[in-house]
């Protein structure tokens, strides 16, 4: 009894901080599965643009999860696709519309990323991979580190564009967050340095592949195997 | 697959369908009233940004009119008026820059001059050409005050293209197609002037 007890726990329930690890490092949704890629590119000009669109995203990405592994029992095989994008294209108008209606002064600044989320393949690859098989609890771990990993990965390729772009750092973080956070927004470079460049497209492609090396060289120094391109974790 | 599957998933899929469709439905019913009302704020904050207080004691996104331009379409314009009699009219441009539509609002007084003018809504480049907003330069406030004949009106262009406004360095459609789409505006007001003003 014991023995089938132990040998069937592995499988059954993956440990709640290898799924943490996996969405903000090892199995990154930008920098190791390179999907979500059409956000990435476009709403990075800045670290803040980039900290709201991962923020709108993962809270999609949590809902999502949830949703789909509640009825995973009931999408068969053959429909699970327009499932998921029925559950995604659900997920975000119901955030866009309360948001709208209940944190307006939010909604202005993030509200122009939310739409954004359904061109995003990042979650579904999340319902298909993790949240179809796996139990509420873990999938919901998963929607939500997911997105924060996402959030993380967008933060970061916004503030090297910035910095380089404009010269600012976290420019207009204040409108986001509230005036508290005003401290955050800081200016590194002169006005006049920015490489225009850098914030325009050709930047967002440079500065994603850099950064999707810089991760690996992390990688291989710690001696992982490198993943790439797909979106199982296990 | 056979038939009577084929009926299941579709069945499957009907019902997710419906379900998603009814929680869509029930948070726009909760959701409709709210949303009108940020949306009418939002309005009324951006009037009073182009029609300063003091000149009305109406609130001009309640007195509202609707005129033809030219091509048919319809304008809203919101009047501004104190003591009942209009002091000042406010009502959107649209024009072209360098990626797409620029929405403006224009705020005009009974004379012809300009009280003020904010851009709503553009797609313009970060860092270049979203130097028409308030908020990232005092660029677009040098317009208030201005008027058809203050300067002439040959002379509502860019510097480049010899005229009296500044372009920025590195962008001149932007500010071009912000400076033609007031002068537009300016001439739609001389057009329209009695109607505007009520005394047709």
């Amino acid at each position: 009894m014991t023995t089938t007890a132990t040998a069937v726990l592995p499988i059954q329930a993956m440990p709640y901080r290898r799924i943490m690890r996996d969405g903000l490092w090892d199995n990154n949704g930008v920098f190791s599965m390179l999907l979500g890629m059409c956000p990435t590119m476009a709403m990075t000009t800045s670290a803040t643009n980039g900290f709201g669109m991962g923020v709108a995203t993962a809270v999609v990405m949590a809902a999502s999860n949830l949703l789909v592994a509640l009825f995973r029992g009931y999408i068969t095989q053959e429909v699970r696709i327009p499932v998921y994008i029925l559950v995604v294209a659900s997920m975000v108008t119901l955030v866009d519309l309360s948001m709208n209606a209940w944190m307006h002064e939010l909604y202005k600044v993030l509200g122009l990323f939310i739409p954004l989320i359904v061109s995003n393949c990042l979650p579904l690859a999340r319902l298909e991979a993790f949240a179809a098989k796996e139990r509420v609890l873990p999938s919901l771990v998963d929607g939500l580190f997911m997105g924060i990993g996402f959030t993380l990965a967008l933060t970061g390729i916004g503030a090297v564009r910035e910095v380089f772009g404009s010269g600012t750092l976290f420019a207009d973080a204040s409108l986001l967050l509230g005036p508290s956070f005003q401290f955050m927004e800081m200016r590194i470079l002169p006005a006049d340095m920015g490489v225009l460049m850098m914030v325009l497209p050709p930047g967002g492609f440079l500065v994603t592949g850099l950064l999707v090396v810089v991760k690996r060289m992390f990688d291989l120094r710690a001696g992982k195997a490198i993943q790439m391109g797909g979106a199982h974790s296990v | 697959m056979n038939k009577e599957n084929a009926m299941t998933h579709g069945l499957i899929l009907g019902a997710f369908c419906l379900g998603f469709g009814l929680l869509l439905a029930i948070t726009d019913q909760l959701t409709v009233e709210d949303i009108g009302a940020r949306a009418l704020e939002d309005r009324q904050n951006s009037l009073s940004q182009v029609i300063p207080s003091e000149i009305h004691d109406n609130n001009p996104v309640k007195d509202m009119i609707t005129l033809k331009d030219e091509s048919g379409k319809e304008i809203p314009v919101y009047l501004a008026s104190k003591n009942k009699e209009i002091t000042g009219v406010a009502y959107e441009i649209v024009g072209s820059g360098y990626a797409g539509a620029i929405k403006l609002m224009l705020g005009v007084d009974r004379a012809g001059n300009v009280l003020g003018v904010r851009v709503l809504s553009h797609h313009e480049t970060p860092g270049l050409g979203d130097r028409i907003e308030e908020k990232k330069s005092p660029w677009i406030l040098k317009f208030t005050g201005l008027s058809l004949g203050n300067p002439p009106v040959e002379k509502w262009k860019v510097q480049k293209d010899g005229g009296a406004f500044d372009q920025f360095s590195g962008a001149t459609i932007t500010p071009r197609g912000v400076v033609g789409t007031i002068r537009t505006g300016l001439e739609f007001f001389a057009k329209h002037k009695p109607e505007l003003l009520g005394e047709k």
